[in-house]
This record gives structure tokens, sequence and C-alpha cells, in this order.
């Protein structure tokens, strides 16, 4: 494909990246105006920006749109998939950051900034099919993450986010970097088509086997990274504790996406299919979906902030994905899209209360939840939709997501992925036990007379998102079908 | 293959499973025009009651015209809906009725009514303790919860498709968790570390199930994948199938007999143990019974009425139509153990009863004891004990809801349930004590009530199995009758005969409310006692060739 043709096939980044700098430009003209007044502008630039990005990538579906740019990033339908759920993710972002208190008013233009270029990174990372550009992509999503997790100015909590995210961050892709530089070694290319072409070409002797297994295992660590997979988890309570809300919600989702796009792209096209895998790729996943989705769950047992136990519980829905990762059948890729979306409606539903019940209560801990049923009953029925919905119970989308990643490890039937699903579900009936234990506090028990927790309203704005994710996690455990069958075209698409 | 096509005939069991919901629709719009028309909480609450009162009692008279239907026609497969659902998984929207659970869907419209009525404030006072009663709190919740759950009941017994299957089955846990969880019995300490109550409960029910259920979720998957090439209800080829009726015929084929091995066990005995724990954990068998007692005795009194009348029977259902139905090789593999295991309910948990000064938790443990019968009976495999273990899950579904009754009606008016503080009651309450009297006759099988009937045909069938181990379990099980008339009989001793307590002089007899619960199913358990012909009827052709089917085969290596 041409330059030309690969610009238009390019344009909702583009598209990005003109809002990025408008909202820039707005940012420093509007100094002198009002907080309210320039809010405005910049909240109404980057939504209508985001948004045209959306509609114009929407427009481009139907396209053939494969190799672009000398291939250094493939258009193909999987990445079309994920460009249209990072920019959903980011709308909804960028409403909750106008929504929240914990963003100063007079700084929302940088946040408003640097979370648009995390979305850019992150439509990058899910469509690079260069080791290079997958490299910098994943440091176009790192280092803005790492300025927004640290946001709050004078906040002790939200300073070590940073200053942990930052440290866990850099390991992990110098890591990445080694293994890429290892790969570059072993296949004299960095082209991943290419890579698994050689690959497979190659003559294996113990240290040509065991220099690959390094690569591998060393690649990814940055890609665990991302998803928050153990044993790279440990950065994700305390960020996810320290840093704004409205951040922690999008970061749950936004990057744990890509690092899962980006880490079957990675598997699927270099190291290719598990079963005639010269290296036993799919046994290192598995274990550490077993892990990441134990140590995930049973961490979350114990703990009373929401947002660090929302945290282990997304540790955990890693683990789920990881499961279906490593079967990498074109089955368990659309189990792992079909998951991330029903993912994305409940997770951000949930820290969207979070987020309400922070800046009302001005607490996180499961104290400012006892009685929310009274004192706030719509907010308690929203909130138990979106945890039920994530405990995976019937008729909501994410039993249906569970099914499919369920369905998808059983399909390949072999004592690996039995193992596995075993291990899967009693982690998921573990995980009731700590979800349930919100469900009890909203609805189950009664605030001592002396600390009686406030009453209050929901603005219509919050009400209106809380219900565009709530509505879609109902309906869609009821009737997904359309929505699992457009993504078997985008399963299957994918070179 | 030959697969029959199961056209839609009729759309009423649609009707029947989701008229409830349609209650719940109209409870949260009430909620929702309330401040429009600045209702207050009495309206709210009325127009809530109402509503359930009105959708239970259209489900079951619609489920008369089930019966009255059905009746004609009886081990047919009637009344279905059917079509495709989801068409990427195969899955498919099929609900109908055949011998299995026609009786258990009229069940299930009878003690929903009559579960409802006791959730009523009406008809008679109530004296609160220092605990508001559950009937006036958070009334439109407890309706609406209530109907999800006579929903998710009447969805598990109606649906013939296993992922639907599933769902309605789920669909029953969350309502379970809140009803006993908010309106159950308040927290409790009843020594260091020992927490009890509503909520304790609620999370233990709700943890069991989920532990079963997920295990049912990948028996169900397995079984999908390893399911041969079936038609959908539009007539397309689809490679696998949730179909239970298309699978039982391939189980019965012997395809999951000879499907891959799991982990170097035979497939086919993998998936009967996966979805047998499963079931086992709702009806309850020993070991699994735990959660039980907790459920039983904090649940509010109606919600009591319906776990053992009616959720029980969903653990006993489902062994018998996924666990005998589908993998009949397997069942007759496992046949000694689930008839131990059963044995092993109902002496256990007889002697548990003896030990027992809770009225409630004597009533509970005695449902693990009655449940046994269900497993005793349908592991003989015989036409008789098959029968009579479908029989006991009737009769037991409305003894047992009347046990919760009495028990309800003694807490809501003494704030105690301890059988020992009370004594001479019948003097002050003679109604009161003729009807428990009745109640507690026909629980430790007495001839002439519908108890006796389902354990004679239990006792008689599983003798009658060919495997002479049986014959050893009846005797040791037979000995468990014994227990029962003994704890009964004690227990009516030390409530109603001796000495008059007059701490208890306040007390006062049945009213209304209480009488329209009860009399129905004390008419119905003497009739059944004496002509249990029309409910046998009703299952007795399905469960009779079932069994035939089971016993005839020929199995290699088993």
């Amino acid at each position: 494909m041409d330059l030309s043709s690969s610009l238009r096939a390019f344009a909702p980044e583009l598209v990005l990246t003109a809002t990025i700098f408008a909202v820039l430009v707005a940012d420093l003209l509007m100094r002198s105006r009002t907080d309210r007044r320039r809010t405005g502008v910049l909240i109404a630039l980057s939504l209508i920006g985001a948004g045209g990005a959306l509609a114009w990538a929407a427009s481009l579906l139907t396209r053939d749109l494969t190799a672009t740019f000398s291939g250094m990033l493939a258009l193909d339908p999987f990445a079309q998939f994920f460009r249209l759920f990072f920019l959903l993710v980011a709308l909804v972002a960028l409403v909750m950051a106008a929504l929240s208190d914990e963003i100063s008013r007079s700084r929302l233009g940088e946040y408003l900034l640097l979370l648009l270029t995390v979305t850019l990174g992150l439509t990058l990372l899910s469509s690079s099919k260069n080791l290079l550009m997958m490299y910098l992509s994943l440091e176009l999503v790192s280092i803005p993450s790492y300025v927004l997790a640290g946001f709050k100015q004078g906040d002790r909590r939200s300073s070590e986010a940073a200053l942990k995210y930052v440290i866990y961050g850099g390991v992990a892709s110098g890591l990445t970097l080694f293994g890429f530089s290892l790969l570059y070694g072993l296949a004299h290319t960095l082209d991943v088509a290419q890579v698994g072409h050689q690959l497979a070409a190659l003559q294996y002797g113990p240290a040509t086997l065991l220099a690959l297994v390094v690569a591998l295992v060393l690649s990814l660590a940055g890609f665990a990274y991302k998803v928050a997979g153990v044993p790279f988890h440990m950065w994700a309570p305390d960020v996810y504790e320290g840093a704004p809300t409205p951040f922690t919600a999008f970061l749950s989702v936004g990057p744990k996406a890509a690092g899962f796009a980006v880490l079957i792209r990675f598997l699927l096209t270099a190291f290719g299919d598990p079963a005639g895998a010269t290296v036993p790729w799919n046994l290192i996943l598995a274990i550490m979906a077993a892990l990441t989705m134990t140590v995930g769950n049973l961490t979350a047992l114990v703990q009373n902030n929401l947002k660090r136990l929302l945290a282990f519980s997304s540790i955990a829905h890693a683990g789920y994905l990881l499961m279906a990762v490593a079967v990498g059948s074109w089955d368990a890729v659309r189990a792992v899209e079909l998951y991330l979306v029903f993912y994305m409606l409940m997770n951000l539903g949930a820290f969207l209360c979070v987020q309400v019940v922070r800046d009302r209560v001005g607490s996180e801990q499961m104290a400012a939840y006892v009685d929310l049923r009274a004192r706030s009953p719509l907010l308690a029925l929203l909130l138990a939709v979106f945890l039920l919905s994530l405990i995976g119970l019937p008729p909501l989308a994410g039993f249906v997501g569970k099914f499919y990643l369920f369905a998808a490890v059983l399909q390949a039937r072999s004592a690996l992925y039995y193992v596995l699903a075993l291990i899967g579900v009693l982690n998921s009936a573990i995980a009731l036990y700590y979800y349930a234990r919100v469900l009890r506090a909203m609805y189950l028990e009664k605030s001592p007379a002396d600390q009686l927790q406030p009453s209050f309203s929901l603005s219509p704005a919050t009400t209106a998102l809380l219900l565009l994710l709530a509505v879609p996690t109902l309906l869609l455990g009821i009737f997904w079908f359309p929505l699992a069958d457009a993504l078997t075209g985008a399963a299957t698409l994918f070179h | 293959m030959d697969f029959p096509q199961y056209a839609t005939t009729s759309h009423l069991l649609t009707w029947i499973i989701f008229t409830p919901l349609i209650g719940v629709g109209l409870i949260l719009l009430s909620l929702a025009i309330k401040p429009i028309f600045g209702w207050s909480k009495v309206v709210t609450d009325t127009i809530a009651r109402g509503t359930g009162l009105a959708a239970t009692a259209v489900v079951f008279l619609l489920a008369i015209v089930l019966g009255v239907g059905y009746a004609d026609q009886p081990g047919e497969l009637a009344f279905v809906h059917h079509f495709v659902w989801i068409r990427q998984f195969h899955i498919e929207y099929f609900v109908g009725v055949d011998g299995l659970n026609v009786a258990l869907i009229l069940l299930t419209a009878l003690i929903g009514l009559v579960a409802m009525v006791a959730s009523l404030p009406w008809g008679g006072r109530i004296e609160e303790g220092d605990h508001p009663h559950f009937s006036k709190r958070r009334v439109p919740g407890y309706m609406a919860l209530f109907l999800i759950l006579e929903t998710g009941i009447l969805g598990t017994f109606c649906a013939l498709d296993f992922f639907l299957f599933y769902v309605f089955w789920e669909l029953m846990l969350l309502p379970m968790y809140f009803l006993i969880g908010v309106w159950g019995a308040p927290t409790r300490v009843e020594g260091p570390g020992w927490i009890r109550g509503g909520p304790y409960a609620a999370i233990k029910f709700f943890l069991y199930t989920l532990v079963g259920s997920v295990l049912m979720l990948l028996a169900m998957i397995m079984l999908y994948y390893a399911s041969g090439p079936a038609v959908l209800a539009d007539g397309t080829v689809s490679e696998h199938t949730f179909n239970i009726l298309y699978l039982a015929q391939m189980g019965q084929a012997g395809h999951f007999a000879s499907a891959a091995p799991i982990l170097g066990m035979a497939f086919s005995k993998v998936i009967f143990v996966g979805l047998f724990i499963g079931f086992a954990i709702k009806v309850p068998m020993f070991p699994l019974h735990t959660w039980l007692p907790d459920a039983h005795v904090d649940a509010p009194t109606p919600i009591s009425v319906i776990l053992a009348g009616l959720l029980l029977k969903t653990g006993g259902y489902g062994i018998l139509r996924f666990n005998f139905q589908i993998l009949p090789d397997a069942a007759h593999w496992a046949a000694i153990a689930v008839a131990i295991l059963g044995a092993i309910s109902i002496v256990y948990a007889a002697f548990v009863c003896m030990a027992q000064t809770d009225l409630k938790k004597l009533i509970a443990y005695s449902s693990v004891s009655h449940m046994g019968f269900v497993l005793l009976g349908a592991a003989s495999f015989t036409d008789l004990g098959m029968n009579g273990a479908m029989f006991v899950m009737i009769a037991h579904g409305i003894i047992s809801p009347m046990l919760f009754l009495i028990a309800g009606v003694i807490y809501d008016r003494a704030h105690t349930r301890d059988i020992n503080s009370f004594g001479g009651l019948a003097v002050k309450l003679p109604e009161y004590a003729g009807i428990t009297g009745l109640a507690f006759m026909a629980s430790l099988g007495l001839p002439g009530l519908a108890g006796f009937v389902g354990e004679i045909m239990v006792f008689l069938g599983a003798y009658g199995a060919t495997q002479t181990i049986f014959k050893v379990i009846v005797g040791v099980s037979a000995f468990a009758l014994v227990i029962t008339a003994s704890y009964y009989l004690w227990a009516i001793h030390r409530m109603f005969l001796g000495q008059f307590n007059q701490k208890w002089s306040g007390l006062w007899d049945m009213n209304w409310r209480e009488r329209f619960a009860l009399y129905p199913l004390a008419v119905l358990t003497v009739v059944l006692g004496f002509y249990p012909m029309p409910v046998l009827d009703l299952f007795r052709n399905t469960l009779g060739s079932m069994a035939a089917s089971i016993a005839a085969l020929n199995l290699p290596g088993l």
C-alpha cells in the first residue's frame, strides 16, 4: 500500500493527533479565561476529536487495509477492532475526568491532552507489526501514563503510584527491549511476520533453543506488565489506588486491552500456532494465567479499599483472559475480544461508581458503601449490576464473556487446558466472595448511628453515563449474537 | 442419528415463566413514578404486595391449565416453545413439558402462591419482636426478588436447552442471597468468632451453590463439544448441540460413553461427577449439606418454604434430567455410590435431628434426611424406585413447606423456636397443634399421608434392584424411619403435651393468612396419601421407561 492510501487508513490517528495539538493550544490560549469556560471548551474539543476519530474509524471498517507504512503497521480487522475499542474507552474516560473532583479544573487541559496521547499510543500498539514500532508505542503509552498516575499534586499516594509505575515500567520495558534484541539476533529482522518465518526455518540446537526461550520470556515482560499479569502485577494495586480514579478506570481497561492485543499478535505471528510451536509458549502463558487469577483473587479477598479491590479483581480478570490467549486459537481470540468489550462496560462502570462515592462521601473504604442502597438507591443498584457482571452471573454480559473464554479453553481438549479451566472456574467462585462483600455492605448492613454516611443524589451527566454502561451490560447478557458475529470477522482476519 | 423436530406448539410455558418478571417490571414502574404522584411508602408497598400476589396467582392458574392440558398425554413432550436464540453456539430457547418436569412445574406454581400468601402481613395481626417483621421491611425489593426467584425456578424446570437451563439455574442464586441476607435473621454472635445470622447464611448458600454451578458450567461446555451434529429449531444443521433431548438421545445411544477420555478418565464419568456435585449441593446430599441448616434457619419463613419446597427439588430434578438421562452408562457406574450417599444422608440427618432444640433446624435437617430418599430411589433404576424418588420430591415439596410455615407461626408469636421452652401448647393453640400433628405425621411417613407413599415406593424399588447391596442399604435406611418417628414424636411431646408453660398464656391460635397457606397443603397431603394416582400418572410412563432403558443397558466394562 502506498503512502497516500496508508495515510487515508491512518486518518483516525491523524484526527487524534490534531486534537491533541488543538487541546494543547486552546489550553495555552485560554489561560486567562475562567476555569468554567475553559474546561467547557477543552472537554468539548477533546470529545469532538475522539468522537470524530471514532466515527472515521467506524467508516473505515469495511475497507481492506492490510499493511500500511511499509509494513510497520497493520490496519487489519483485528487492529481496527482495537482502534474502535480504545476510542470508546477514551470517550468514557474523558467524560469521567470531566465529572471527577480529583482532577483540578485548572489542570484539566493537561489531563485530557495526556489521555488522548495515551489513546494514540494504544491504537498504535495494537496495530504494530514491527518489533521497533511495538516498543515505541509501548513507550508512548507508558510515559504519559506515568505522569497521569501522579497527577494529583501534593498527594503522597499519587506520587508514590507514579514512582512505582515508572520503576516497574522502566524495568519491564528494558527486559522487553533486551528480548527483542535477542529475537533480532536470531531472526535478523524486526518485522514480526518475518521473525516468524525465520524462526520456523531456523536449525535448533540446545543453545539456539535456550536463546529463543530467553528471548520469549524477556519479551513477554513488557506485555505482561501492561496486562498486569503475575509476576509483573506488583505495581497495579498501588498505582490503581493512588492514581486519580478516572485514570485508574482507564488504566484498568485501555492499556490492559492493548497489552492483550499486542501479546496476541506477537505470539501468533512470531511464534505461531501453539500446536506446532518450537517453544511451548502456551505452557508459559497457561502457568502465568493460573498464577495471575489465583494471586489476584486471593489477595482481593482481604481488601477494604474499593479501588484496591478492583485492582486485584482486574488482575484476576487478566488471568482469565490469559487463559484464552494460551489456547491461541481463533475462537480464543474472538473470546478475548468479546470479553474485553464486556469487561470495558462493567469495569468502567464499577470505577465510575467508586469515583462518585469518593467525590460525594470522600472515601474509597468499604465503610463508605455501608447502606448505600438507602443513601443513593440508583447508584447502589448500578454498582450491584456491574459487580454481578464481574462475578459472571447470568443474565449479565460478564457471564457471556466467561462462557466464551471457558468454551475456547475447553475446545482445545487437552490435559493442560482441562486443568487450567478447572483452576479458572474455581477462581471465579472464590471471586464471588469479595464482590459479595461490597453487595453485603450496600444492601445487608446498616451503619452504626454515630457514623452515618451522607445521602446524595447523582448528577444527570453521571446518571446518563452510568446507564450507558449498565444497560448494554444487561442487554448484551441476553442477546449478544450481533456483537459476537461481528467479532468473528475481526478475529480471523489478522495477517 | 435421526432427530425428531420439536416444533413450537404453545406459548403457555413462556407466559408461566415470565409472568413473575412482568410483575417485577410493574413494581419497578411503581417505584419510578412514586415521586411523580407523590405516593407514600404505604401506597408502593401495597402495590408491590398486590402485584406479587397477582403474579403468583396468575402463574398458579396458568399452571392448572397446563396440568389439565397435560393430563391427557402423560409421558409425551408437550407445550413446546422452541426457537434459535444465539446461533453461534447453537443456543436455543427451548421449553417444554414432559414427564420429568410436569409435576415439579405444578408444585412450583402452588408453593410459589403459598409462600407469597405467607409473605403478606394481611389477615391476622403480626406482633413485632425486637426486629421488624420481614413482611413489613423494604417490601418492593422483597416482592421483586421473590418474583425473580420464581421465574428462575420455573425456568429451571421448563428449560430443555442446557444453556438456557444454566441461565435460569444461576438466576435463582442472587434473589436467594438477598432474600436470606436482607430479610432473614439479623447478625448475632453465638460465641467467639462464631457469627451467624442472615448475611452469613446468605453468603454460605451463595458460595456453595456457585462452586457447584461453575463445575456444572465446565461439564456443560465439555458435553457440548463432545456432542455430535444435530439440528436447530429452524431445521439448519448444527455441529454440536445444547438441546437436552438430543443430548439424551446421543447419551442413550452410547455417544458419550465412547467419547475421548479427560485426563485419562472416562469422559462420561468425569462429566457425571461434575454435574452430580453441582446438583448434590442443591439436593443437598451428605457431606455437601452444611449450607442448608444455616440458610433454612436464618431465612424468613416464606423463603424457607421455597428453599425446602422447591430449590432442593431442582437438585433432584437435575440428577434425573442430566446425570441419568444423558449419561446412563456413568449413572450405572455410580449407582451404588449414589445410593450409599443417599442412605448416609437419610440416617445421619435423622440422628442430627434428634439433637436439635431449634424447631426450624430440626425441620431443616429432616429435609436432608428426606431428600436422601430421592437419591436412593433414583439410583435403584427400578420402575418403582424412580417413580418413588419423584413422588418423594412432590410429597416433600408439599410437606416441608407446611413444616416451615408451622415453625413460622410459632416464631411470629413467641419469637423463639426453642422446642424445650414450650410445653402443653395444645391447650392454648388446639388448631395449631392439630395441623402440626398432621404435618409431623406426614413427614415421618405415616401411612395414609403423602410422605408414606413415596418412601414405601423407594424402599420397595430399591429392595428390588439388581445389586444385592441395595438390600443392605434399604435395611439401614429403614432403620432411620424409627429415628424419624422418634424425633417428631419427641418434639410433639415437648411442645404440645405436658404441663402448660404459663409464659405462653399470651399466645393466640392461627389466623386466616396462615390458614390460607397451610390448609391447601394439608388437604393435598391427605388426598395424595390415599389416592396418589393423579400425580403418579403424570410421570409414571417417563420414569418407568427411563428405568427400563438404563437397567437394560449392556455396558462393557462397567
